[in-house]
Order: C-alpha cells, then sequence, then structure tokens
C-alpha cells in the first residue's frame, strides 16, 4: 500500500488506481505514466525498500556487537569509510592506468570501493573498542573517521575535474532513484546475503545481549560470529552506500524503533520488526523527500536527518536506562 | 565414602607467557572438584584467583600441566561440550538490554537449542525448574536493570542451573552485597550442592563465611595452594599464612579474622 502511494508520488502525480494497474499487468491512463511507473518509479520503491531494510539491519548487528545503543553504519564512520573508497575511485581514477580506472569506474567496481571502505572503517571501529569499552569514544573516534574521509576526499576534490567532482558530489549527497534494473538486481543480491547472514548471527546475537565471556561461556564461537557480523554488516552498508550514497540515521534510528514498540531484546523479533519498520521508513521518507503536491525533490538525507538527528538527542539525555 | 570427580588439575601450572617473558604465578597444581561438594577459592587480591579460574574454566592456556572436566581435557574438548558441562557466573556487568529476568535465564539453554535458539518443552522444563529452585519464579517478567544487585546475583546462578551442567563456577558472587544477601547467596549454592549434587567452585573474601559453608576450601598464597576441609585447614595453621601482615591473626577457635 506504502509502495503504491510512494509510487504514485513524484514531479507528476498518478493516480494509485492507475499505478495499481499498472503494476498488476493491465494498462494505465496515460502510456508515459506507464513509462515513468516501470522505468523510474518502480525501480525507486525497490531501491528504498532495499536501502531501508539493509541500513536498519546493520544497524540492528551493530548496537549488539558493540553493546553501544549509539552504534549504527552512519554514526561510526561506515558510510565515511564508503565514501572514502568511492572518492578514491571516482576521484583518483585519473591517476591509473586507463584499463583499471574503466572497471573501478563500473558500478562492480564502485560497490567493491565502496563495501571494502567501510569493511575497513569497520575493523579498525572494532579493534579500538576492544581497548575501550566507552560509549562516548567509540562515537567520538567515528567522528574522527568522518573528518578524516573528509579532509581526503578535500584533497582529492582539489585535483579533480569538474565532471568528476559533480559525479562524487550527487552520489554523496544521497539518491534512491537513477538505479537501472541491473543494479537493482546487484543491489538486491548483496542485501540478500546480508540478511542471510544475519539470520545466522541472531542465536549468537541474543548470547552477546550477556557480553562477550558469557557468550563464549555459552559454546559460542565469538571469533567467528564477530566475523560473520562484521562481513554482514559492511555488505549491506557498503553495497546499499555505493548505490544510494551515505543515506544518514536510518540505521541507528530503525533498531531503537523497533526495540521500544517490541520492549524486548530477542533478536528473533527485532530481527523482523526492523526489517519492516526499516521498510516502511524509508518509504515514507522518500515520499516526503518528493514533497506531495509539488514539483520539488528534496534530497532523501535532508529526510532522514531530520527524522533521525532527534532520536539520537533523546536517547542521549535518557541515556541512563539506554536499551543496546 | 569416594565421591565422584568432577574437575581435576594434574601438574598444573598457571601464569602468563609472553615471546621473552614467562611469569609463573603456580606451579604443579593437583586440584580436585567432587560432585555434591561446594568449594571456595580464597587468596589476596592479586594473587592469581583469576587467573587460575580462567585456566581450569578453558578461557587460558595453561603454561603446562591439564585440566580435565569429566576425563576431558577443559582445554582440547569444542566449546559446545564444555558449555555443556561448565557454566560460569562472573563479576562484570551485563550490557544494557532489554532482557527479561526469565529471557536471561533462558540464554542458558543455548548450548542444547538449534540455529535460532527455539525452545523445547524439556528446554521450558529446566528453566522453570531452575527459578523455582532459586525462589525467583515471581521475578520472571521484570527487566533484569529493575531488580536489586541481590536478586540479579540469584537470577544469574539461576541461568548457570538451567544450562544444566555438573560444574558451576562463580568468580566472587558476594562482593558488593550486603550481609543478608551474602548469607542468601551461600545458603543457596549450599543448597545447591546438596539438592541437586552439583559441584560448585567459587571465589571470595568473605572468609569467616566460606569456612562456615564450604566443604572444602583452596587456600592461594604466594608460597603453595592448599586444598582440604576447613577445620583441617584450621588446624594446620593455614589461615594465618593468607595475609603477610602482623596486624591480622586469624583465630582458630573463632574461626575468624581478628585485627591486633
Amino acid at each position: 500500500m506504502l509502495s503504491l502511494i510512494n509510487i504514485s508520488l513524484g514531479s507528476i502525480s498518478i493516480p494509485i488506481k492507475d499505478v495499481f494497474n499498472c503494476l498488476t499487468g493491465g494498462h494505465s491512463s496515460k502510456e508515459t505514466w506507464e513509462y515513468i511507473i516501470i522505468n523510474y518509479r518502480l525501480p525507486k520503491a525497490i531501491t528504498a525498500l532495499l536501502v531501508g531494510i539493509g541500513l536498519s539491519i546493520s544497524g540492528l548487528l551493530m548496537q549488539t556487537l558493540f553493546r553501544n545503543p549509539l552504534a549504527g553504519p552512519y554514526v561510526l564512520g561506515l558510510s565515511s569509510g564508503a565514501s572514502l573508497g568511492v572518492a578514491l575511485v571516482i576521484l583518483g581514477a585519473a591517476i591509473l592506468p586507463p584499463f583499471l580506472s574503466t572497471f573501478l569506474l563500473s558500478s562492480y567496481g564502485i560497490v567493491i570501493a565502496s563495501s571494502f571502505g567501510s569493511f575497513i572503517v569497520l575493523l579498525a571501529i572494532l579493534a579500538i573498542s576492544q581497548r575501550l569499552r566507552d560509549t562516548m569514544t567509540i562515537l567520538i573516534v567515528g567522528l574522527m573517521f568522518g573528518s578524516l574521509t573528509s579532509a581526503i576526499v578535500g584533497t582529492l576534490t582539489y585535483f579533480s575535474t569538474a565532471e568528476q567532482l559533480q559525479k562524487f558530489t550527487f552520489w554523496s549527497l544521497g539518491n534512491l532513484g537513477n538505479l537501472s534494473w541491473s543494479s537493482i538486481g546487484i543491489l538486491s543480491f548483496c542485501v540478500v546475503i546480508g540478511l542471510l547472514l544475519s539470520l545466522l548471527s541472531i542465536k549468537p546475537l541474543n548470547a552477546l545481549l550477556l557480553g562477550e565471556n558469557y557468550a563464549r561461556s555459552l559454546g559460542m564461537n565469538y571469533k567467528k560470529t564477530r566475523l560473520i557480523i562484521i562481513f554482514a554488516t559492511s555488505i549491506l552498508a557498503g553495497s546499499i552506500t555505493a548505490y544510494a550514497g551515505p543515506i544518514a540515521f536510518i540505521g541507528l534510528a530503525v533498531p531503537h524503533i523497533a526495540k521500544l514498540t517490541f520492549q524486548t531484546s530477542n533478536h528473533y523479533i527485532l530481527f523482523w520488526s526492523t526489517l519492516l519498520y526499516g521498510a516502511i521508513i524509508m518509504l515514507v521518507c522518500d515520499s516526503i523527500s518528493q514533497v506531495p503536491g509539488s514539483d520539488i525533490t528534496l534530497p532523501i538525507n535532508a529526510v532522514t536527518s531530520v527524522f533521525g538527528a532527534p532520536i539520537v538527542i533523546w536517547l542521549l539525555i535518557r541515556k541512563r536506562k539506554m536499551i543496546a | 565414602m569416594s565421591t565422584k570427580k568432577i574437575l581435576s588439575t594434574s601438574n598444573l601450572s598457571i601464569g602468563y607467557k609472553t615471546k621473552s617473558l614467562k611469569n609463573t604465578i603456580a606451579e604443579n597444581l593437583n586440584l580436585d572438584l567432587k560432585e555434591g561438594k561446594l568449594t571456595a577459592l580464597i587468596g589476596a587480591n592479586g594473587i592469581g584467583k583469576s587467573t587460575l579460574l580462567r585456566t581450569i574454566t578453558g578461557i587460558q592456556k595453561p603454561l603446562s600441566g591439564n585440566v580435565f572436566l569429566n576425563e576431558n581435557d577443559v582445554h582440547k574438548i569444542d566449546s559446545l561440550t564444555l558449555a555443556q558441562n561448565l557454566s560460569v557466573v562472573l563479576t562484570e556487568k551485563l550490557p544494557p538490554s532489554n532482557l527479561t529476568v526469565w529471557e536471561l535465564i533462558a540464554l542458558g539453554r543455548q548450548p542444547y537449542t538449534n540455529w535460532v535458539g527455539k525452545l523445547s518443552e524439556d528446554d521450558f522444563a529446566k528453566i522453570n525448574n531452575a527459578m523455582e529452585i532459586t525462589q525467583i519464579s515471581h521475578l520472571a517478567s521484570k527487566k533484569h536493570y529493575e531488580i536489586s544487585d541481590g536478586q540479579l546475583q540469584i537470577v544469574l546462578i539461576a541461568r548457570a542451573l538451567a544450562q544444566d551442567t555438573p560444574l558451576i563456577i562463580l568468580d566472587e558472587p558476594t562482593t558488593h552485597l550486603d550481609l543478608l544477601h551474602k548469607v542468601s547467596v551461600f545458603k543457596l549454592l549450599k543448597k545447591l550442592t546438596e539438592e541437586t549434587q552439583k559441584c560448585i567452585l567459587f571465589s571470595t573474601h568473605d572468609i569467616d563465611m566460606a569456612i562456615q559453608i564450604s566443604d572444602e576450601i583452596i587456600i592461594m598464597t604466594p608460597e603453595n595452594i592448599v586444598q582440604d576441609q576447613p577445620c583441617n585447614l584450621i588446624l594446620k595453621g593455614s589461615f594465618n599464612t593468607l595475609f603477610k601482615d602482623e596486624h591480622i591473626n586469624f583465630d582458630a577457635e573463632k574461626g575468624k579474622f581478628v585485627i591486633s
């Protein structure tokens, strides 16, 4: 239903009835509408679903792994890492030999660079969180990664052409549209892999609620579990960031909404509720960004930040009774 | 009467080893923990109680020698088998979460459940049984952060019980508790060894109470580690070796330490 509304909204409003007809194999009243739906609106709605689900689940995994309610792909600098990977590829491609740069600039190249970037940052955060258990310090380290990234990106932009710069800026604003059907195929593949790995981690994640040492005493292989979770989060956050740009706050806020409404820490319930909320909230955010009734389109990041930032502030205020 | 040995160490040496340095904390340990017996581990701060507990629970490798748990070498068996034979209660604080008391205890069943952690009827029975023995059934639906420290300690013991292992090891279970709750934890441990024939080892600084309630005591001093029944240890004067301070003396008649 939400998908239908989402598809109907945009710079040209299409009546929901026509959207429904078109999607169920019938014909809508205008042929241009059909074209818009199949080639633009439907891919965007699917992307919004994938992005919402993927980011929320990766946030859920990280909050438990780091025993830190403020963990999330964006806040911890994971998206920054992905940005750095993409920046190096888009802006630095000129330095590389032509055959390499053509490969790297393809959508596969960007996905690999982005996933690799977020993987590196996650490993660094994990190494640091082994030493520092303090919530604040880890967050500050995440912020530092963010500034470090923007410094390097800034330096790179200084040496790049206007065309490269435009490509990168456009990517970094976050955008759910402009994905071809083949890109959606790759993205869905990555998200499904990430979700399957997360499903495998549900039981160890529940054990981790007691802390690392209790989890081990329950027969959990901590190193293996940690590797699976890190791999799942970096493939989810990495592939999504590669295609849709760094989307703020969804990964952090959605798991909390699930935890609050269901009042539980059981990951079996949390997995499905987070997945559902992630999909719904992302669709709503995307619909809002279309500004119903006008032909303006807001950057998706503006909408998710307006929605997510207050949740972070509220979490910090009631930190004493933090829900991990 | 001979009781079954649950855990035994043979010529165990514990300590830390880096490439250049070997720091031995204790050597040639031959300890036995028996079925249905409550054993206390006492020693001054920094003496290596935690290292010993870490080594016999398989977290840390020994410098030499072996730890056997029901004839299996603790450092060689797989983690799942170990989890089905040994449960622990640790001193560390639980991370923040929404876990209820019941859910927390249910996590003790993880070594027996399938890949999503689905609980069988047998699991439910074990969980409820653990809550009945420890008399915390009324707390079942409370969040774990809503109950007192004393109650939480009992809940953590119930979790270890639900894990259904012949051996339970507790690291300083009575620290931070008031006298009333210290006594109730000790009484519970005693009851568990008597009624369920569990083998229980706990480390503690409440020596007076440990002497009164334990079947056996392991005393750790820099020179040696001795294991015996409390009254024998008193006769041998072992408690006076515990603290190297002229102001602390053990009064054998009263069975407690006095300040002089």
